[in-house]
């Protein structure tokens, strides 16, 4: 048996097929671009494939590296080295799974574009970045991940580079994005400063060796691992660049900012338990984090008229879930959630493109309805992402979303029971507030009158139509994984293994004995009321929309006239673009303008040396006066020179 | 071989303006280019035959050349200058290629003195007698001034003064303590002065001493520059020709900080480094917020090289081993991204005549494959990883964060704005809708000739970024030790200190 699993060769594949259709893409034709960009994300599926089928055989945590060092001077090293161990595989396969899917998608829904070869190579980029993101055994190569899957999401968003909102919205996600590495640059400058290293295994083991660390510094690095973690995965406060990341092509919301690229903030706090399990003060600034996004980007998604924009906030909605959990140290619980979500997400933004597509671009819900029969196979599949979010059994949230509500009502956060209580009637009422969303969107979408422009779609395409196979299958294999993904953490309350969590019980076992986290008295009979609960307010959250949006459709707006100043608040999504764009951008640019540029430039620097050059020219103007031709003025000159240097013989050379 | 190759590098040069003066006009920029390619090649002997473990300085070459006062003609070169010999050859191949169509009167003049400037900075890296080394610096002064003057755009004379003067006054103090330590030590030898250096700091001449250092640091601190000493910066930048622009700021005067200040005054140095990490990190939040609000694609250039430098500044004088090293490193690599950027607005400004932000827009739309290489300068400058500039400026940071804590975080946000300036220039000029000029104009996507400049350059990027042991071995068996009292914590006594301190509390 080979213990080698060629974890190098992993990040390469997709490199390579970037490489290829980044130069000669442009020259060749279609079919040869895709066929390159999906066999090299199909070979990387494989190699991961075939890595979880010898995964058992593994000495645990498995590391490999290149022989070569990145980064080395004395007394210091960073090295190329990749980590395998079980929550690795799990994000390799949700990776390179999803990825491959959605490269299949890509090919039938970006078939008319121009730049096709272009979309390809990025696709593929981004998965090289990501694989190394979760590949990387030590922070500097995560953060190279970490800023490369950046890059590539830069370069999505800005895929339609003509429209001015694209490009401004590329560079606002690349901009925000790197207000939340400069913290995480902080917390490896810290990291270098008492350990030394950057390898995961050296750290996590030095800490594990001195139990008396706690808090202090830790805590000072996990909070600004945090601040990089709210930028990556969009929290509050930096939650603002992922819905305008919408600009990008559907496929690209799809995968990157909903099934990979935004956990990746997620994965960096679970890859970094260890340090957070010592900080009850990070922890429970991250629970509070979640739990206050979840329900704050639901409030926006309820009104919002943008297909993909509410799906954008249902994102980020979901993502404070996950941070929720990880909050309460239920890292496994995030872990789930974030497979699960993978799942539904990708396949609600997948069908959400179908029906873009179906209907030539439209993405206004006022302008859907009534695709019920048009769009068969989009229709039934975005049916089961719609209840897989929602949380119905035994649809795939179900089982994650119960998890972490489970972990946060028996969690202490900050040292208080009852402000884990709090977040989790937060968490409960989100979830009735997503269902309310989501079952608006698919209300408005599949049901009621058609309201779409007929004739508008017809220039599209041939009329309201079914998209291809290539488009059509994606959707068919996420539509299963969204209803029996699951399955696999069926917990043992309600008869199952929950072998999800003792899959990663190697990586969080051991936190889960050191954690702060009190867990009081835990029994099934509450897990089983608690999953009834939030399946009766995921219910009611559905009546809701359906008298709102299916039986009285007249009414919603009715109500909006009513309560219009709520109404535009959440419209204008609490005006926070805005508000940021008052207190730092506009103050940031008039003082560089006014008082660095105009006044301390020109003004200053540039100005001394002028006035000392008009100093020196007045200078000269009073020397040139003593050229007088008068004999009798220079021999005073010259007797005034001799006792200058005399005085400065005596008086100051013996100084020198 | 060993011996002469230090010499045969830094005069070819100007050999190769000698035969400038008589070739006919049409077989200049092709003569240059295989000249200065030729030259390159040369100074790739260096790092091959270059051995890491050796103290010391290797190819030294040390001759009597005037008796009184002892001057002689002392070159080598040690970790330090290396890798800044081999840039000063890579460098000038491509100066002559951005150069090959818009230089279009006075080439003779224009190659021969670029020719002449290439020695001048050879021998800058090179010199290890004082005098010498004076020499070669004010032999640098006259080329660029008057290639700037000639050729600059329309306000180039008066850059080409300013540049000049503030160049020029700071290097006659510099000639004044030079002459000071002669007649102090008797000898202008830069290892000979080094190993005086202790004798000479008694009590009567602290105060020469602190005088002296003082100079040095003016007259290197101005030709970095520092801020607040970079007025001439921006015009300079501005105005040069690509060729100059590419060379003008950052290296010289960084090198002769840690040679020569560093390197001869450690105890002045130690004792003025809080000065200087703050002014680095000024620097690199000054030029960074001054690039964000330029209209013109030259200043924003010349601010952004402005907060790029002051990154070298701080990792220099924050004395550990990382932030030294990456202060070199930063200094190189930093050399091939602004060069491939100033190459880039070269051949921006020869299809459209103008830096001006407001007129540009939509370019992308129109030649592709100029805005790739754009994105991909622009990526390096802003220090994505795997690239180039990420390496300098990690080790940097990291490095100054262990001695100045809080000034390296406050630097740190040096990142956020690099991204934000660099990105904002490329939506405004590449990105959006083609502007007039932009749309009426039928310019050609980048040449045969601009890609032969370009791709190795961006090549080179890559390479740096994953690849920098390759870089970094002699850098680091060298660099180091120029640190006042450098000793390195070991990271076993950290972890237990750490565990000590929290016990008690």
């Amino acid at each position: 048996m080979t213990t080698n699993m060629h974890l190098w060769l992993l990040p390469l594949l997709p490199l390579a097929g970037f490489l290829w259709n980044g130069t000669l893409g442009r020259r060749l034709p279609k079919t040869l671009v895709t066929s390159v960009a999906l066999l090299f994300s199909g070979a990387a599926f494989a190699q991961v494939l075939w890595i979880a089928a010898q995964f058992r055989s593994l000495a645990l945590p498995h590391v490999e590296s290149f022989a070569t060092p990145w980064i080395a001077i004395h007394g210091f090293q960073v090295d190329f080295s990749f980590l395998l161990d079980p929550l690795t595989l799990i994000m390799l396969l949700v990776v390179t799974g999803v990825g491959f899917l959605i490269h299949l998608y890509s090919v039938g829904y970006m078939a008319h574009e121009e730049g096709y070869w272009r979309f390809f190579a990025y696709l593929n980029l981004f998965l090289f970045f990501m694989l190394t993101l979760v590949l990387a055994e030590n922070f500097l190569l995560l953060f190279v991940g970490w800023e490369g899957v950046g890059l590539a999401s830069y370069l999505l968003i800005g895929f339609y580079y003509n429209k001015d909102s694209a490009a401004d919205a590329g560079k606002k996600a690349f901009i925000v994005n790197r207000i939340g590495d400069f913290g995480f640059l902080l917390a490896i400058f810290l990291l270098v400063a008492h350990f030394g290293t950057l390898s995961f295994t050296s750290i996590f083991g030095a800490i594990a060796a001195h139990p008396a660390m706690q808090g202090g510094v830790l805590t000072t690095i996990a909070l600004l691992l945090v601040l990089g973690a709210t930028g990556k995965s969009a929290q509050i406060p930096l939650y603002i660049w992922l819905p305008d990341a919408m600009e990008g092509p559907t496929p690209v919301s799809a995968l990157i900012h909903a099934a990979t690229m935004v956990t990746a903030g997620i994965y960096m706090v679970a890859r970094t338990h260890v340090l957070f399990d010592r900080s009850p003060l990070a922890l429970g600034v991250v629970a509070i984090i979640g739990a206050a996004t979840a329900i704050f980007a639901a409030t926006i998604g309820i009104v919002q008229t943008d297909i993909k924009r509410v799906l954008a906030y249902s994102t980020v909605s979901q993502l404070g879930y996950m941070f929720l959990a990880c909050g309460v140290a239920a890292y496994s619980s995030a872990i789930f959630h974030l497979v699960t979500h993978a799942f539904f997400k990708a396949l609600l933004f997948l069908a959400a493109g179908s029906v873009i597509h179906a209907l030539g671009g439209e993405q206004d819900l006022r302008a859907m309805g009534g695709l019920r029969k048009k769009i068969p196979v989009t229709f039934w599949t975005m049916t089961a992402a719609v209840f897989a979010i929602c949380g119905f059994f035994p649809f795939a949230g179900f089982f994650s979303k119960d998890a972490i509500l489970f972990a946060v009502f028996n969690a202490s956060v900050l040292h208080s029971l009852y402000l884990g209580k709090l977040l989790w009637g937060i968490g409960l009422v989100t979830a009735g507030l997503t269902s309310f969303y989501m079952f608006r969107l698919w209300y408005l979408t599949f049901f009621g009158s058609a309201r779409y422009n007929e004739e508008h779609a017809e220039h599209g395409g041939h009329g309201v139509h079914e998209s291809s196979w290539t488009m059509l299958l994606p959707l068919i294999v996420l539509g299963v994984l969204s209803l029996v993904g699951g399955w696999m953490g069926w917990p043992e309350a309600l008869g199952g293994h929950d072998s999800f969590a003792h899959f990663l019980d190697p990586v969080f076992g051991a936190s889960a004995a050191a954690a702060p986290v009190v867990m009081s008295s835990a029994s099934a009979g509450m897990e089983r009321m608690l999953a009834g609960l939030s399946m009766l307010i995921a219910l009611l959250g559905w009546l809701l929309a359906d008298i709102l949006y299916h039986r009285n459709p007249k009414l919603p707006e009715r109500m909006a006239q009513k309560c219009s100043a709520l109404h535009a608040l959440l419209l204008h999504k609490y005006w926070i673009d805005e508000l940021y764009g008052a207190i730092i951008v506009r103050p940031l640019l008039a003082i560089s303008r006014v008082v660095l540029w105009r006044g301390v430039d020109a003004g200053i620097v540039d100005g001394s040396g002028v006035a000392l050059a008009s100093g020196a020219s007045g200078f000269s103007s009073i020397v040139r006066r003593m050229q007088s031709g008068n004999i009798r003025s220079y021999a005073g000159w010259l007797a005034m020179g001799a006792a200058l240097v005399l005085i400065f013989v005596f008086y100051l050379a013996h100084c020198i | 071989m060993n011996a002469s190759i230090l010499t045969l590098i830094t005069f070819l040069p100007v050999a190769g303006a000698g035969m400038v003066t008589l070739l006919p006009k049409r077989l200049l920029p092709a003569f240059t280019l295989l000249f200065t390619l030729f030259i390159f090649l040369l100074t790739l002997h260096l790092p091959a035959h270059f051995d890491t473990a050796r103290h010391g300085f290797q190819f030294a070459c040390n001759l009597p050349w005037i008796a009184t006062p002892a001057i002689h003609y002392h070159v080598g070169i040690d970790g330090l200058s290396l890798w800044l010999v081999v840039l000063v050859g890579f460098l000038a191949p491509l100066g002559v290629l951005v150069s090959w169509r818009v230089i279009d009167h006075h080439q003779r003049e224009f190659y021969s003195l670029f020719l002449l400037q290439q020695t001048a900075m050879f021998g800058i890296f090179v010199s290890l007698d004082l005098m010498l080394y004076y020499a070669f610096w004010e032999l640098s002064l006259i080329p660029i001034t008057l290639l700037i003057g000639i050729f600059g755009r329309k306000n180039g004379r008066a850059a080409a003064i300013k540049f000049f003067l503030y160049a020029f006054i700071p290097s006659a103090l510099l000639l004044v303590a030079i002459l000071w330590l002669y007649a102090k030590t008797g000898t202008f030898d830069f290892v000979l002065l080094q190993s005086q250096m202790h004798t000479l700091a008694t009590g009567a001449n602290a105060t020469g001493l602190w005088l002296a250092s003082l100079a040095f640091l003016l007259a290197f601190a101005v030709k970095v520059p520092i801020f607040p000493l970079h007025a001439w910066l921006a015009d300079g930048i501005s105005e040069a020709p690509t060729a100059i622009a590419m060379i003008l700021a950052g290296k010289l005067g960084l090198y002769s900080l840690l040679r020569f200040h560093v390197g001869l005054f450690p105890d002045q140095a130690a004792h003025i480094a809080p000065l200087m990490v703050a002014l680095g990190v000024i620097g690199i939040l000054y030029g960074s917020l001054l690039a964000l609000v330029q209209t013109d694609l030259k200043r924003l250039a010349a601010y952004a090289t402005l907060g790029a430098l002051s990154f070298c500044v701080l990792g220099i004088y924050a004395f550990t081993a990382a932030s030294m090293d990456g202060a070199v490193y930063q200094i190189l690599s930093e050399s091939v991204s602004a060069g491939a950027f100033f190459m880039l607005l070269g051949i921006l400004y020869e299809r459209y005549a103008t830096y001006d932000m407001a007129q540009l827009c939509g370019i992308a739309k129109k030649l592709p494959g100029l805005a790739t290489l754009f994105v991909i300068t622009a990526l390096s400058l802003i220090g994505l990883p795997i690239l180039n500039g990420f390496v300098g400026e990690f080790m940097i940071l990291s490095g100054s964060f262990q001695t100045h804590p809080r000034l390296a975080s406050t630097a740190t946000l040096g990142v956020i704005l690099s991204a934000a300036y660099m990105l904002w220039m490329l939506q405004r000029v590449f990105y959006g809708a083609p502007s007039k000029l932009v749309a009426a104009g039928t310019q050609a996507d980048i040449s045969g000739r601009e890609r032969f400049a370009l791709w190795p350059t961006v090549a080179l990027m890559l390479v740096m970024g994953v690849a920098s042991v390759y870089w970094m071995r002699a850098i680091d068996a060298t660099v180091p030790a120029f640190a006042p009292s450098f000793a390195p914590v070991s990271i076993t006594t950290r972890i237990s200190n750490y565990a000590r301190m929290t016990n008690l509390r």
